[in-house]
Parts: C-alpha cells; structure tokens; sequence
C-alpha cells in the first residue's frame, strides 16, 4: 500500500519537474542560446595573482613584512582614508604593525574623531587616543552618497573577506584602470561608461564609481624611502588590507602547526593502539 | 537486545559499588558503550560516523555556548559582536572558526551517516525506529544550522532568510499569515534575529535528548552490520570496549586532522565573502546561496520553474523540497527487500552508485550555482531521478531484484567458518 502511493508521489514530482524541464527547454530552442552574453560575462577579468607574506599555510607576518603593513597604512590614511572608513579596526591596534607605544600614540593623536564638548556638551572634534576607533570620513550614509556620485565607498575593514579572492582582487582592481578594450565597442556596441563612472575590467559591472585613488609614482612619500610605484602602493595597501580583515591571521596559521603536528602523533599513537587492540580477533577463532 | 554472553558490569572499588547502589550510571555507561556492549565484529570504517557525529556536537555546543557569552543577538550590533569576538576577544578567533567550521564538518559526517545507512539497509526492520529518529535529527540539524547562519547579520544571513521564510508564503491561504508570525514582522528583522538565537541555542540540546532517544533504540536490536546478517552466536561479536573504542580514536584522530587543517588555514574555504559584508536590505547580492550542506535541497527548491496542474511553480519547489527528506521517513516500507546489505544487491548497488549518488552530487553543485541554463536543466534531471529512486525504482528493484547469497553468519563472512554456530555448540542466540 505504502509502495503504491510512494510511486504515485514519485511520478507526480518527476512529471511536475520534467514539465519544468520541457518549458526551460523550449525557451532555450526559441531564443537560440543558453545563457545570454553580456559585456560584463565576456569582459569581467579575474583578479591577477598577488604574492603576500600571509599567502599559504606558513603565512605570518615577520618582522620584514611588518614594514609593508606599515607602508600599507600610509597609503590608507593620505590616500584612502579620503573616502573609506575602517571601523572595525581600533587605533590601538596598530601596536601590532610594530609601532612602538608611543608612536601609536602619536598616530592616534593625528586622527581626528568625533567628541563631546566636556564643559557644553556639544557636538565636537578631538585628537584620538588609542581606545578610539578608526574615524569615519563621512557623518552618516548621505553625506558619503553625496560626495560620490550616489555611491557609498564601502568600509575597507574586511574587504579582502568580503570579496572573491580578496587581496587579489583589491591589488587588481587598483591597479586595473584602463581604457575599454576595442573588442568590447565591436562586440557590444551600445557599451558606454557613462559619466561619473570609471572603466575597470577587475570590477564587477565594469564599470565603478571610484576615481582610480592610485594615479601617479610617488604620491604617497614613504617613511622608510621604499620607491611608491603605484604597483608598489596597491601591493601594501593590498597586504594592509589583508592585516584589517583578519590581525589574527598569523597567530591562526602559527597555532596550527603544533596543533596539526600533535594530532598526526596523536593519531599514528591511536593507530598502533587500535592494530594492537585487535591483533587478538583477527587471529584467535573463538 | 540482550546477547547473554554479554559482559557484566561488576563493581570492585568500594566507592565504584555504592555508586551502582544510589546511581547506576556507570554501569549504563558500561553497558551503552563500553565492554557490556556486543557489537558485531566485522563493522568497517563506515561504522564510525555516528560516534564522530556526536562529537561534532559536543564540539560545537561547547564553542557555541562560549561564542554566546560574547554575541549580541540583536541587529544594530549582531555583526560588530562577531567582529568583536574575531578580534578583541582571546582566542575569539578560534572558537568562531572551530564553530562555523564544526558546522560543515557535523554535515559531511551526519551525510555519510546517513549514506552508510541507505547502502547498508540499516533502516530495516527491526531498526525502523533508530532510522526515524535519525531523520528527526537531520531535521533538527537543518534548522539549528538555518538559523545559526543568520546570526552574524552578514548579507547572506540576511537575504537567506528572506528567502527561506519567504517560502512560507507559498502555502495557500494561511501562508502569509504564518511567515509573519514567524518572523515576527514583515521581513526579517531584529525580531527574527533574536528568536533564531534562542531557537539556535535551544535546539541543540533537544538533538541530545533525540540522539539518546537514536542510542537507546539501537541497543534494543544492536548493532547491523556490513554483512547484513543479524547477529546468531557469540563469536559473532566483540565487546564494544575496547575494541570499538580503539577503532574511534583512531577514526577521531583521522578526522581532527583534517577539521584543524579547515579551521587553521583555509577556515573561509566553505563560506560565501558576502557574509562579510553587513546586512543590507536594500541591496540584494548577485547570488543568493545557502551553505554547501544545503544545496542539494535548494537544487531541488529552484528546479521547479513552471506551474503545474494549477499548483504555483513556487509551491511545488517548496513542496518537493520537504518531500525529498521526508521520503527518508518512508524508506523501511518503500524497500521491501528482505536482504539489507547492498554487498549482496548487485541490481540495488548499481542503482545507489551509478544513479543516486551522481544525482546528488550533480544537484549540489548546482545548488551553488546561478539559477541558469544549464544549471536548470541539469538539476531538473537530476531531481526527476531523485524522487524516481526512492519511490519508484527501489519499490520495484526490492520486488524483483535477485540477490546474492548470503553468509551464514558474521563468523563465516569473517573468519570462513562457522562450526561453531552450524554445530549449535553455542548458548541460544538472538536471532
């Protein structure tokens, strides 16, 4: 009985589904293609490859990479800091960047945050301190569209998380502005970036509503005197990038180790001791 | 089950003896899972996924629990307070990471669990009722896991709710109603949030309470096995300790390494980079998808594209995708077969490896994918043959398949012989 309705069920949801099948099918035959092409399917790139010091499992950062991290946030905070916010991320956490107490002090101070007026009360200005979190250019959503042509330049805290192959992608996308190619004009000859918007092949509709922020070889004047070739300032504000989205990430990837070393031990221990638990029933005929 | 030449429990510490007087609790566990336990004796690796199943539930009520002394459920702040534990709080990094990772890896053992199950006939009589709970189980997972996702309030979170409580407004007449109900508004929002972290932690705990319900109603029959062949003799078995106590710390072993290589240096390999992003109603992403452990269902959601018969193309997806779980339920009395195991069902086995499992893997990865050509197409088929396996070829292939014969027993399968146990030399023995 049981088996009787079940294939009565069965055939109901395979007619219902190969219905399904029969109506896509018949739309696929009349409009003669899959999947329609678009200027965004045919010309997106995928992100160039990037070489970090926190690539791969041994990724951490040395003392030697703290110096890209630190050229990394240069680039963030003269160039762009302008329209991008770090929130996530606290001034004091710049100690890990290998900044002595005092200088985070000191970079903390340079920032300018929001504050109360202690004796009004009003709304006001002040110097940051260590506890403080990275400001915010803007005060609130419309002012941020307002300045952007309508779009809002997201949070850069955990951008490299937040997109497809992040870190590449950011390095990429920075490094990305060109001209639309020819073939694209031919093949889709309607495709215009319209006015306000910027051609970047990196981008996800091609299209992108940033000004490349890195223009021109030293922009941005290094303190450790490294050259600041605009592949130089996407590659650390790239590796900075990475260091926002995750601090922790070297601590992980140096705890695994010992972690993944125990257990292998551990395991080859519980495999001896399961072979000689059961050398016994193998052999003995009970 | 009671195998009468099972070991017993006998209590020599003093303390040890006052305990079994007051409070046996020992002598349960002795007899669950330790040396007061026969287990057939030709059980493969495949038998371990229950035991690192209720592992991966240990691991993940204790990461939980210390994820929820640090969380906000609430959704101004959700996202900061997993930013929060990811960064500020010691070794917050980790117990995130161990959890959302735990998730993935409590479905890919539950899956071949289950799997292990389908081949190996373990939902037959007399073990119905361990196959139902089992089922019940998988449920609540799906629900603790729904929830638990939208916790963090990230873009995905957000928008696979949409989607998921969305479907509750396909049922007719009182389906809107309900989803508001459900979501404590219109859309969801601080309200939803909130009751899915008390749902989230709640459930976890009721799966303990089912899986003891799962344990208990396998020890009455005891263990299946590979063979498939009940247990007839004493030689048939050896004690669950320490024989298969060994065999799962090796088999634990084996699986910590290969969950602490996810959860250490690849813990975003099995996440969507939108649930970095904040939850943002007003910008819907390119692509909607739930996590891997999912897409299957939502293939099979998504593949119903047409009305049909005047049922709403959106209804019959929703309809088939409970439908294809809840057949599971019905799996002891649609295989009649009185043979369990596939080792002896060539026509059955050729069916599960060349039929279900390529559908399934097929409806995954479209699951994941843009519901497109050629996606569509594939995962139509692949759902026609899903639904045709479980109600309509195992029915028949049970009715007509010839199978092979079987061992006489355990100890002939295993050892070549049984003398014993053909002889009758052995105490009466549960059939």
């Amino acid at each position: 009985m049981v088996r009787i309705i079940g294939i009565l069920i069965g055939l109901f949801f395979t007619a219902a589904v190969l219905w399904a099948l029969a109506t896509g099918a018949y739309t696929v035959a009349s409009q003669g293609y899959l999947t329609e092409k678009t200027a965004e399917t045919e010309f997106h790139k995928h992100p160039r490859e990037l070489k970090l010091a926190s690539d791969g499992w041994g990724g951490h950062w040395g003392e030697e990479d703290l110096a890209q991290l630190q050229r990394g946030y240069q680039v963030y905070k003269e160039v762009c800091a302008a329209c991008h916010s770090l929130r996530h991320v606290a001034l004091r956490d710049l100690a890990q960047l290998g900044y002595s107490e005092a200088e985070v002090k000191a970079e903390a101070a340079s920032w300018t945050v929001p504050g109360v007026d202690p004796a009004t009360g009003e709304a006001t200005t002040r110097p940051g301190t260590p506890t403080d979190y990275f400001p915010s250019p803007y005060p609130n959503d419309i002012a941020a569209r307002a300045a952007n042509n309508n779009a809002i330049p997201p949070d850069l805290s955990l951008i490299t998380k937040a997109r497809h192959e992040g870190p590449a992608y950011a390095y990429s996308l920075l490094t990305g502005y060109a001209e639309a190619p020819a073939e694209l004009k031919q093949e889709f000859p309607g495709f215009e970036t319209p006015a306000g918007l910027y051609f970047n092949p990196y981008f996800a509709n091609l299209n992108i509503a940033m000004p490349p922020p890195l223009h021109s070889e030293g922009q941005v004047t290094y303190a450790d005197g490294t050259k600041a070739s605009v592949d130089q300032m996407a590659h650390d504000v790239a590796a900075f990038l990475v260091w926002t989205a995750e601090p922790s990430l070297g601590k992980r990837n140096q705890t695994g180790w010992p972690v993944l070393g125990f257990l292998l031990f551990a395991t080859i221990l519980a495999y001896l001791a399961k072979q000689q638990v059961w050398a016994n029933a193998k052999r003995r005929k009970d | 089950m009671s195998f009468p030449w099972a070991q017993h429990y006998e209590p020599k510490a003093p303390f040890m003896r006052w305990m079994d007087e007051k409070l046996p609790l020992p002598r349960l566990v002795y007899n669950a899972i330790g040396a007061g336990y026969p287990v057939p004796r030709n059980l493969n690796y495949a038998w371990n996924f229950g035991v690192l199943a209720g592992f991966c539930l240990v691991m993940q009520i204790v990461t939980g629990v210390i994820l929820a002394m640090h969380f906000a459920p609430n959704a101004l702040i959700a996202f900061d307070s997993t930013e929060h534990i990811m960064r500020d709080v010691n070794w917050g990094w980790l117990m995130r990471y161990a959890h959302a990772n735990g998730a993935s890896a409590f479905f890919v053992v539950v899956y071949l669990h289950i799997f292990r199950g389908f081949f190996y006939g373990s939902y037959k009589a007399p073990r119905e009722m361990v196959w139902l709970l089992g089922v019940v189980i998988f449920l609540l997972m799906m629900a603790t896991a729904f929830m638990g996702y939208v916790l963090p309030w990230g873009q995905m979170s957000f928008w696979g709710a949409k989607v998921i409580t969305g479907l509750f407004g396909a049922i007719p007449f009182v389906g809107e109603p309900i989803q508001i109900w459900l979501l404590g508004g219109y859309a969801p929002d601080n309200a939803a949030l909130n009751r899915f972290f008390s749902l989230h932690f709640l459930l976890p705990f009721v799966i303990a309470g089912v899986i003891i319900l799962h344990i208990w109603a396998l020890h009455i029959p005891g263990s299946s096995n590979p063979t498939g062949v009940e247990v007839k003799s004493e030689s048939d078995t050896l004690p669950f300790h320490p024989y298969y106590t060994a065999k799962d710390g090796f088999g634990l072993g084996v699986f910590l390494i290969i969950y602490c290589a996810f959860v250490f240096f690849m813990p975003n390999a099995l996440a969507h980079p939108d649930n970095y992003i904040p939850a943002n109603p007003l910008s819907t992403p390119a692509l909607i998808v739930p996590e891997w452990y999912f897409w299957p269902f939502y293939a099979i959601l998504r593949a119903f594209t047409a009305d049909f018969l005047f049922i709403p193309a959106k209804l019959m997806g929703v309809l088939a995708m409970f439908a294809s779980i809840l057949v599971w339920f019905f799996l002891p009395w649609l295989d009649r077969s009185p043979v369990r195991s596939g080792h002896y069902r060539p026509l059955f086995r050729k069916f599960f490896w060349f039929g279900l499992i390529p559908s399934v893997v097929v409806l995954g990865y479209c699951g994941g994918s843009h519901p497109e050509e050629p996606y569509l197409m594939m995962s139509q088929l692949a759902t026609a043959y899903y639904f045709l396996h479980f109600l309509v070829i195992l029915p028949l292939v049970s009715a007509f398949e010839r199978p092979a014969p079987l061992p006489f027993s355990i100890t002939e399968a295993v050892l070549g012989s049984d003398d014993k146990a053909v002889l009758g030399e052995n105490a009466a023995a549960a059939s």
